[in-house]
């Protein structure tokens, strides 16, 4: 049996415990931000601390709502070293109500109309930019709802990098006669403004992988570049932690995809 | 999957809800998605609301396909136990 070392003395050298001390200081807070058409709208934010400039993610919640899960994944992105955002995209159908409460009321309204989720988005990212520590790149994330919205604010707002999880109907039929209306986006992806990272379950219906095929196909015919990943034994949400979808090896895999995506479109 | 389906009618009753009062209701509207507590990735989903009163104003259930199928057979045999007087 191999003896335990005793541990090892510290080294002290202040200068670097310090300096990665501030490495992993985050700081997050909720605001008001300027949104589509002027209007007020309720964000999160976090950020590492340090004067240093770098890359803004936007990120955009799933239809479940502003929730908890969401803030994580905006805290992680602060970890990660940007000056993440999510603004609550049901803030004027409930303002201040709890995350299922609003996403309900905003589901029984006919959901999210496209042209304000662009409006903001594009409040967010220039929020961002317009922050000190900016490096002026911006990049969006979305999952669920929130992927197909990644999208389509990327095919809308200068944006530098676009993730998209698991979002339905980006290609594909909505179902037809029900309150909460939505399109694919077929017809803008060939205004597709930046380069998109998909992350998918090959055990989703929606999007199915022949939908992801057919989205690869598409991209690829309008020379807009893309990389997608599609994991097996995953379906939807498999980034969700706290529901049965969550699948820790896709969910691993995913993130670290991201974060060599990000890098490489948002550093600098 | 977001399935976005959702189906919208009006109501006329009562709930108990949020600090367990009883409310009026007006509004129900179901869907088959994502559910916010339950154990299950997707499950039909109603809730019993009075927008009148606010988001807050909400009973919300979440029950499995199978549960939800068992609680509209529940729902009909119950109606149709009772006079069809007091029923229409």
């Amino acid at each position: 049996m191999p003896r335990r070392r005793a541990a090892e003395p510290r080294h002290e050298r202040p200068e670097l415990i310090e300096s990665s001390r501030m490495s992993e200081t985050l700081t997050a807070q909720t605001l008001l931000i300027t949104g589509h058409q002027g209007d007020e709208v309720e964000a999160y934010l976090a950020h590492p601390s340090g004067d240093g400039t770098r890359g803004g993610v936007v990120v955009i919640h799933h239809m479940p709502g502003y929730d908890r899960a969401t803030k994580e994944i905006v805290r992680r992105f602060a970890e990660l070293g940007y000056d993440a955002i999510a603004p609550n995209l049901y803030w004027r159908e409930a303002p201040g109500a709890a995350p299922d409460d609003a996403a309900a009321t905003a589901r029984a309204k006919g959901g999210v109309p496209d042209e304000r989720l662009i409006g903001d988005v594009g409040g967010a990212a220039a929020y961002l930019r317009s922050r000190p520590t900016s490096n002026g790149k911006v990049g969006v994330i979305g999952y669920c709802s929130g992927g197909r919205q990644a999208v389509l604010a990327a095919c809308n707002l200068d944006l530098d990098a676009a993730v998209d999880c698991y979002g339905a109907f980006v290609v594909g039929t909505p179902p037809e006669g029900f309150p909460l209306q939505v399109t694919n986006l077929v017809d803008q992806l060939p205004n597709l403004r930046a380069p998109l990272l998909g992350l998918f379950g090959r055990e989703d219906s929606y999007p199915s992988p022949e939908q992801v095929a057919e989205l690869d196909e598409i991209l690829t015919a309008n020379h807009k570049p893309h990389e997608f990943h599609s994991y097996d034994d995953a379906g939807h949400a498999f980034f969700s932690v706290d529901r049965p979808s969550y699948r820790v090896a896709a969910a691993n895999d995913g993130w670290e995809r991201i974060r060599v995506f990000y890098t490489t479109h948002l550093g600098g | 999957m977001c399935t976005y389906a959702t189906v919208k009618t009006t109501i006329e009753g009562s709930a108990k809800g949020p600090e367990s009062s009883w409310f009026h209701v007006t509004d129900g509207t179901i869907y088959f998605d994502h559910p916010v507590h339950a154990m299950a990735e997707h499950t039909l989903n109603i809730d019993f609301a009075d927008p009148a009163r606010g988001p807050s104003a909400r009973v919300a259930v979440e029950l499995t396909a199978a549960s939800a199928r068992q609680l509209v057979a529940a729902i009909q045999a119950a109606l149709d136990s009772a006079p069809a007087e007091l029923t229409t």
